[in-house]
């Protein structure tokens, strides 16, 4: 049979400040990018119109641009989507002229002015539009409003399932390397330009399930590994943990990357932002699990010790009683804790 | 044995039901006759999963109550009353499964699927259809009044452009009946014509024609409070729909018409489209309630002779007929050379009632059928491409027991579709991209099994003990790890429209879906396999 990483066991708790330097090289310039430009919000978030053309002919973006500005609609965003003689043009409310809430209609003007303009640059009967939307800035405002929301609902419910199931200590680690998760995707998002659209906002939802899932899935493993080893310390306990758990995390996201590579490939331009922050989120979940989560269970346990059920302090760690030096390959890792059998 | 044959019966029973629900059953469609355009019902046999409005094309419509207009003080009730207008309209209008819900407190949501034609779907639910009578300006109190509108514009610093009025007699020709045009008045001061040089006396009493351009600026000058003050009472002002060419220039008739209407669109029972015989325009004719009818008759019967204004949403349809004789019981709007489709669509309208409140569209989707086709095209590829490889994977690295995994998966594939199908969800895009990713996460579970299985197993445990072990000991990751992802997935149904709604729904449905497969029908493969074999010592994982 085939196994690959059985019986691991690879310190990985002793490269963590390898991996913070690594997550930080990633999310500070993005967040900067982020401040300096911002993110390139969907119309749906906008407000503002967005329609998608097919033309018999192949046309150039100039060609087309040129049209626009001759009708008076300046400031459209012209790309090319999928096929050279498919284009999917957008105007958002801001930036072509002042429309005030009142006038929600500026939407559906838009609309006809692109139509107008195409008909006069093609001629009738040349193109389709194959997609339009108009959204109004007061739906779009909601919106923004209600995806933060979600996102920070999401982190209350995990929370308390979490203390719930596990301790309170589990939940907040769970939790904050959710969040290192949403600054990496965010990042990730911001470096590639993606569009972000309600599908993508819903991308990064899935992508915060899914690392709390591979997260949970190594916490498990600590707390059954608490309970049976109760003389190794937390650092071991995690080392160990991960590796054991390592031959399913390999073919678990293995086998959802399988998927997410064919969604942006074949899944088409619609689904494919949707795919990448996926595919992203399969690397930065399963970085944070083992990075950032089980290294902050380290510092909460040595911050807020607990008690275990006789009384003793539990995750009673070499690391908690002095900064340990960046231990060499061969840590006080798994090896030992499986000696204990 | 007994446990294993009720799991097998549990199985196989789960099977079945879910089959029966993705059997193509015949549904009943409204479809409109092509011929005669009214709805007819038809029967199709289809497999029973809604497609979202991005995969079958159609037209999504977020309505809310236009305020720009003057404040609507209940907007929740307002929009209750419309939403069973803009139904009854809909059910008429001839979608297949037309959506009229509403959403939050004030918002309509109209879903048309398959609808291909946005504007007529905009121009049906939007249209107010408020439907008056009223007679014109007989007295032509409104013509005399215009030269203390032009003083009263003066005072309030508005000249006129000083354009020759004396254009105007030849401008109408020789058919101007009425006495002369609205004397321009001997102006106290010159050029106090701001009104008057604007307006055209028209054909009959109360129509006055407006060069189009001049229309915007007409209509700000008629709004002024210095105005208003000076109109006769009892009269109101209404355009019409229809631009008139007298010469090459476009004009538009505006009309003096009584503030008070003979009866409105609340007093029609009937409205049907036809087109006339003996001028080929398309007309709509409306019976009256027995009210209606009376009314309409008294006030008719009083105004032979006079001109009946036809005003529909705040505008004069074509131009006011003359009363001939008492109107009684039935009526007609004449529509001219209309096409006979806008005539079905605005008895249509007039049938299905008035809305309270005018509407306005704030959000508009429309997807062409053609994309949606696509979309399910691409889907599909990706999710067959994205399933051959798991399928290999899970194959290749755990042999038999990959197999098993395979055909829990594939009774996975049937539930989630059954669930979808059972109840009544819709399949979106992002629905079909959660439905792919969740085949690559709905072998965790196995995977989780399988890996706990194995070190079980390397502890020098016995075959039957490191299965139970390996289960008792990989559920409650499975349990945790799932409970998050179905946490996160409701959270994005409550938050999410539409597509995202879809997309939460196939993966709470893929998570339910999951716990069965992967672990009730793996474990009864096992137990078979156990049965079989009990001397069996090596497991093909």
């Amino acid at each position: 049979m085939i196994r690959l990483f059985a019986n691991a066991n690879y310190d990985f708790i002793s490269f963590r400040r390898y991996a913070y330097g690594l997550t930080a090289l990633l999310i500070i310039p993005g967040m900067i990018l982020l401040a300096l430009r911002g993110l390139n919000y969907s119309i749906e978030f906008t407000g503002g119109t967005l329609v998608q053309v097919q033309t018999k002919a192949v046309v150039s973006t100039a060609d087309l641009r040129g049209a626009l500005d001759a009708t008076g609609l300046k400031g459209a965003e012209i790309q090319n989507f999928g096929a050279p003689n498919e284009f999917v043009i957008r105007a958002r409310l801001a930036g072509i002229r002042q429309v005030s809430d009142s006038q929600e209609g500026g939407t559906q003007e838009v609309a006809r002015e692109v139509s107008e303009a195409l008909t006069a640059k093609l001629g009738a009967g040349q193109f389709t539009i194959r997609h339009f939307e108009a959204v109004g800035p007061k739906v779009g405002r909601e919106l923004q409003g209600k995806a933060g929301l979600a996102i920070l609902f999401s982190f209350i419910v995990t929370l308390i399932y979490l203390a719930y199931r596990f301790e309170w200590r589990f939940g907040l680690a769970a939790v904050l390397a959710t969040v290192h998760d949403i600054l990496t995707t965010i990042a990730f998002i911001r470096y590639l330009n993606l569009e972000v659209s309600l599908v993508v906002v819903g991308a990064v939802l899935t992508m915060v399930g899914y690392s709390l899932n591979d997260t949970i899935i190594i916490f498990d493993r600590v707390r059954e590994n608490l309970h049976k080893f109760r003389r190794q310390n937390l650092y071991q306990i995690l080392n160990l943990s991960i590796n054991e758990t390592l031959p399913r995390s390999i073919l678990t996201h293995g086998t959802t990357m399988a998927t997410t590579l064919a969604l942006v490939l074949l899944g088409g331009e619609v689904i494919r932002p949707f795919a990448l922050v996926m595919t992203f989120a399969i690397f930065t979940g399963t970085f944070s699990s083992i990075y950032i989560a089980a290294p902050i269970l380290m510092y909460i346990e040595k911050r807020w010790p607990g008690k275990d059920e006789r009384g003793a302090r539990v995750f009673t760690g070499r690391t908690s009683e002095a900064p340990a030096p960046v231990p060499t390959g061969s840590g006080p890792g798994g090896g030992r804790a499986r000696a204990a059998v | 044995m007994s446990t294993i044959r009720s799991r097998l019966i549990v199985i196989a029973v789960v099977a079945v039901l879910a089959v029966i629900s993705l059997v193509p059953r015949n549904e009943t469609q409204r479809v409109p006759d092509a011929v005669t355009g009214r709805m007819k019902d038809t029967t199709v046999r289809r497999v029973p999963i809604h497609l979202g409005l991005d995969l079958q094309g159609g037209v999504h419509l977020a309505l809310e109550v236009d305020q720009s207009k003057g404040p609507v003080p209940d907007c929740a009730d307002a929009i209750q009353r419309a939403e069973r207008v803009v139904r009854a309209r809909i059910d008429e209008f001839g979608t297949t499964e037309p959506v009229v819900q509403i959403v939050g407190r004030c918002r309509l949501v109209v879903e048309l699927a398959g609808e291909k034609d946005p504007s007529r779907a905009r121009a049906i639910v939007q249209r107010t259809a408020f439907l008056e009578f009223r007679i014109t300006d007989m007295k032509n109190l409104f013509r005399d009044a215009l030269p203390g509108i032009d003083r009263a514009l003066a005072q309030a610093g508005i000249r006129g452009t000083a354009a020759p009025v004396s254009s105007v007699a030849q401008l109408l020709g020789g058919d101007t009946t009425k006495g002369k045009k609205k004397a321009p008045a001997p102006a106290d001061t010159a050029g106090a014509n701001a009104m008057s040089s604007l307006l055209f006396q028209g054909q009959l009493p109360g129509e006055f024609l407006v060069p189009d351009e001049q229309v915007a600026r007409a209509d700000s000058l008629l709004a002024r409070p210095e105005v208003k003050a000076v109109i006769p009472r009892g009269l109101d002002l209404k355009w019409g729909t229809d631009v008139q060419s007298r010469g090459a220039r476009p004009y538009r008739p505006l009309y003096v018409v009584e503030d008070k209407p003979i009866i409105t669109g609340e007093e029609l029972t009937k409205a049907t489209a036809r087109r006339d015989q003996l001028n080929n325009h398309s007309v709509v004719i409306f019976d009256l309630t027995r009210r209606g009818s009376r009314k309409f008759c008294e006030a008719t019967g009083q105004h032979v002779k006079d001109y009946m204004a036809i005003i529909l949403d705040g505008k004069v349809v074509g131009q006011p007929p003359i009363i001939n004789d008492q109107i009684c019981g039935t009526g007609q709007i004449d529509l001219q050379s209309k096409p006979l489709t806008e005539a079905q669509d605005l008895a249509l309208v007039l049938r299905a009632g008035a809305l309270p409140a005018p509407l306005a569209i704030v959000e508009e989707r429309t997807i062409g059928p053609s994309l949606g086709t696509d979309s399910i095209h691409d889907g599909i590829r990706a999710g067959a491409a994205g399933i051959v490889l798991v399928v290999l994977i899970m194959v290749v690295y755990y042999r038999l027991s990959g197999v098993l995994a395979v055909s829990a998966l594939t009774l996975y594939v049937l539930l989630t579709l059954a669930g979808l199908a059972a109840f009544g969800f819709t399949l979106t895009l992002p629905g079909i991209a959660g439905f792919v990713l969740s085949i690559g996460m709905a072998v965790d579970s196995n995977v989780l099994i399988f890996e706990r299985i194995r070190e079980e197993m390397q502890h020098g445990k016995t075959l039957r003990t490191s299965i139970d072990e390996g289960f008792r000991h990989a559920m409650s990751a499975i349990i945790d790890s799932n409970a998050a992802t179905a946490l996160t997935a409701l959270i994005l149904y409550e938050v999410g429209t539409g597509p995202v709604q879809g997309f939460a729904i196939t993966l709470l449905i893929g998570i339910a879906a999951s716990f069965i497969s992967a672990i009730f029908v793996v474990r009864t493969f096992y137990m078979i396999w156990l049965q079989r074999r009990p001397d069996m010592v090596t497991l093909s994982i």
